[in-house]
């Protein structure tokens, strides 16, 4: 059944440059941490995939399996495991994240 | 049922006995923390790869009994 779950988080980052498996929406995030994530994302104007996780419990928990990582919001880009809120911020105020963006290119380096 | 800080603290310096912590409470509700781990095992490894070191120490409470542990880890300087 597990393989079932891990081909639908795959095929989501295979489809999506940047994606964010989050509490809530992009429009409306349900958790500060998954808002904090999502306020970086769109201060930098990336368009990226969210993934409500309170919305598909198989997802919520295959997501945390799929990466070993406990918690959610859970940032991809292309493919790569970056990080939860706390290096996400950490990664933005050290320019590292933006630095990251644009060697994939996706942001124009500013 | 929630944790405190001195509970987390232990936990993580279990985990990496080499390690400073600070755990600071940020709302007082036993849900939500601060902590600020210092440790030489932590040299030359991803944030990613530290934190998960921290999470490991937390012995699977994350999620459940702590709703929120946010999370500075660095090696020395």
């Amino acid at each position: 059944m597990e393989n079932v779950i891990f081909d639908r988080i795959r095929k989501e980052l295979n489809e999506n440059d940047i994606v964010l498996f989050m509490k809530g929406t992009a429009a409306y995030p349900q958790c500060g941490f998954s808002a904090l994530v999502v306020q970086v994302l769109t201060h930098l104007g990336l368009p990226f995939r969210d993934i409500n996780v309170l919305e598909d419990n198989d997802i919520r928990e295959g997501i945390k399996e799929f990466t070993d990582w406990p918690t959610i919001p859970q940032l991809y880009v292309k493919g790569e495991f970056i990080g939860g809120s706390d290096i996400v911020r950490e990664m933005y105020q050290t320019g590292e994240l933006q630095e990251l963006l644009a060697d994939k290119g996706l942001l124009n380096a500013a | 049922m929630a944790m405190d800080a001195a509970t987390i603290e232990k936990m993580i310096l279990e985990g990496i006995p080499d390690a400073t912590v600070k755990v600071e409470d940020l709302r007082g509700d036993g849900e939500h923390y601060a902590a600020y781990v210092v440790s030489p095992s932590f040299t030359g490894k991803s944030r990613v790869q530290q934190h998960k070191m921290v999470y490991d120490a937390m012995k699977g409470k994350m999620g459940d009994e702590l709703h929120a542990l946010a999370l500075q880890t660095s090696a020395p300087e």
